[in-house]
C-alpha cells in the first residue's frame, strides 16, 4: 500500500478538467475522507456534498472511477487503482460546481411520475388496514426503503439517452404507490408512468439494481409498471 | 403520440416477439437441418412449393416482424440518433409496409 | 452483464432490421436462386451466414430474457437471466457451426 494517493478530482461546471492532489493514505479510509481531505487542507474552494457520513442520507453519491457510489461507504482500498482514484460529478444530472450536482430534475421527475401519497379518508374515517404480508404490501415493502440519492439515475444509460425519462427512483416510488391500497389517485399514476418517458422506455440494462446502494430493484418496479399499465390499457383505462 | 398509444407499441411489441420467439426457433432448426449437405434452391422449393402449412407459417413469421422490427427501431433512433417525433413514426410505417410487401412477395415466391 | 446482453439485444436488432429486405429480395428472386446460392458457396459468405445464425440467436436470447424479466414475478435468479440468454445465443451459432 503506497504512502499517498493520486486522486483526481473534477474542478469546474460543465466546462472544466480534472485536477491532481495527494492525499495521505490509511487503512480503512473511505472515498469521503479522502475528499474531505483534499476540501479541508489542500483546496477550500473544492465543492462537494455529505451529511450523515455513515451510510444513511445519500448526500455523498458521487462517481467514483467512473461508477456512482456513496462516498462514506467506500473503502479506498476496494476501488483504488493502484494509488490512483478518480472524482467526478453524478452522471445525467447538471453539475453546479466540481462535484455537486443539481439534483431538481431528479426530483421533479418524482413529482411527474405521482411519487407522492394521496389519501381519501378523512380524520374521522376509521384507520385503513393493511396487513404487512398482504401480497402487494410485500411489493411496496421491497422497494420503500429509496432515500433518493440518485445514484440508480445517474447509473441509467437511458436516463442519458432521453432527458425526458423519469428514471428508475421515479418509477420505483411510483410502484410502491401503485401497490398501495389506500392511494387515491392509481388512475392518474398510471398515466404519468406510461409511455416514452414512462416505464415503457426501460431497457432492462439494470444498471439501476446493479448499483443501488440499499440493494433495491427498481427493475422489478418498473417491470410491474409495464404490466400494470397494460392492464389497464387493454380494460380501457389508460 | 399518446401514453395509450405507446402503450399499445409496447404491447405489440411483446405480442409480437412471443409470436416470434416460436417462429424463430423454427426457422433456425430448419436452416440448421436444411444447410447440410449444401443449400440448393430445388431444395428450398420442394419443401415449400405447394405447401399450406408454409405459407401459413411464413405469413405469420413475415406479420409478426412487420410489427416488430419498426417498434424496435423506434426507441434506437430515439436514444441514438435523437430522431424523435412524427417524421420519425412515419418512416416506420413506411419501413414497416415495405417489409410487409417484400416479405409476402418472398413467401409467394417460394411458394408459387 | 445484463447492460452487454441489452446493447447485443439492440444491435442484433438493428443488423436483423437492415438485413431483412434484402433477405425478402433474395428469396423473392424465385428461379434466380440457385445462381445467387451458387454464390453463397463462397467462405466469406459461409462465414457471414454463420453470422447471422448468431445475431438472430442473441436477439432470441436477449428477447426471451427481455419477457421473463417483465411478465415472470420478480425473483433473484432473473438477474442470471442475462447470462442464460448469451449462453443460448452462442449454443445455436455453435450447432449451425457444426452444420456448415
Amino acid at each position: 500500500m503506497s504512502a499517498t494517493l493520486r486522486v483526481r478530482v473534477w474542478r469546474g461546471g460543465a466546462e472544466g478538467a480534472f485536477r491532481e492532489y495527494a492525499v495521505p493514505r490509511h487503512e480503512s479510509q473511505t472515498v469521503l475522507d479522502v475528499v474531505t481531505y483534499v476540501q479541508r487542507h489542500l483546496d477550500p474552494t473544492l465543492a462537494y456534498r455529505y451529511a450523515c457520513r455513515v451510510g444513511m442520507c445519500g448526500s455523498c453519491a458521487m462517481a467514483v472511477n467512473g461508477q456512482p457510489r456513496w462516498t462514506c461507504r467506500t473503502h479506498v482500498d476496494k476501488v483504488a487503482k493502484g494509488d490512483r482514484i478518480e472524482l467526478a460529478p453524478l452522471k445525467n444530472l447538471p453539475v453546479i460546481r466540481d462535484l455537486v450536482t443539481d439534483m431538481r430534475e431528479f426530483f421533479d421527475k418524482w413529482a411527474r411520475a405521482k411519487g407522492q401519497f394521496r389519501g381519501e379518508k378523512k380524520r374521522s374515517d376509521d384507520f385503513a388496514r393493511i396487513s404487512p404480508a398482504s401480497e402487494r404490501r410485500k411489493l411496496v415493502d421491497a422497494a420503500i426503503e429509496c432515500i433518493g440519492c440518485a445514484v440508480c439515475y445517474s447509473a441509467c444509460d437511458v436516463a442519458a439517452w432521453n432527458p425526458d425519462y423519469l428514471g428508475p427512483a421515479a418509477l420505483n416510488r411510483a410502484w410502491t404507490l401503485v401497490n398501495d391500497e389506500r392511494d387515491a389517485q392509481q388512475a392518474a399514476r398510471l398515466r404519468a408512468v406510461a409511455g416514452d418517458a414512462g416505464c415503457h422506455s426501460c431497457h432492462t440494462h439494470m444498471s439501476c439494481t446493479d448499483r443501488c446502494p440499499k440493494a433495491l430493484s427498481p427493475t422489478a418496479g418498473i417491470a410491474g409498471l409495464k404490466r400494470a399499465v397494460a392492464v389497464a390499457a387493454l380494460k380501457g383505462g389508460l | 403520440m399518446s401514453v395509450r398509444g405507446e402503450t399499445r407499441l409496447w404491447i405489440a411489441q411483446r405480442a409480437s416477439a412471443a409470436v416470434l420467439a416460436l417462429c424463430v426457433l423454427v426457422h433456425l432448426a430448419t436452416m440448421i437441418y436444411a444447410v447440410r449437405g449444401g443449400l440448393t434452391g430445388a431444395e428450398i422449393l420442394a419443401r415449400t412449393r405447394g405447401s399450406g402449412a408454409w405459407l401459413a407459417f411464413y405469413s405469420v413469421f413475415v406479420l409478426a416482424v412487420t410489427v416488430h422490427a419498426p417498434i424496435g427501431l423506434r426507441a434506437v433512433l430515439a436514444e441514438w440518433l435523437g430522431w424523435r417525433g412524427r417524421s420519425r413514426d412515419a418512416a416506420l410505417l413506411l419501413f414497416a409496409m415495405l417489409l410487409a410487401w417484400m416479405g409476402m412477395r418472398a413467401v409467394f415466391g417460394v411458394f408459387a | 452483464m445484463s447492460k452487454w446482453v441489452a446493447l447485443v439485444h439492440r444491435v442484433s436488432g438493428i443488423a436483423l432490421a437492415l438485413f431483412l429486405p434484402a433477405h425478402f429480395w433474395v428469396l423473392g428472386q424465385g428461379l434466380a436462386m440457385d445462381a445467387f446460392l451458387k454464390w453463397t458457396e463462397q467462405p466469406l459468405v459461409k462465414f457471414a451466414e454463420w453470422g447471422l445464425v448468431l445475431l438472430l440467436a442473441a436477439h432470441l436470447g436477449g428477447g426471451l430474457r427481455v419477457l421473463a424479466l417483465e411478465f415472470l414475478p420478480w425473483r433473484d435468479w432473473q438477474k442470471s437471466l442475462a447470462a442464460a440468454a448469451a449462453a443460448l445465443a452462442l449454443g445455436w451459432g455453435l450447432a449451425f457451426a457444426l452444420a456448415l
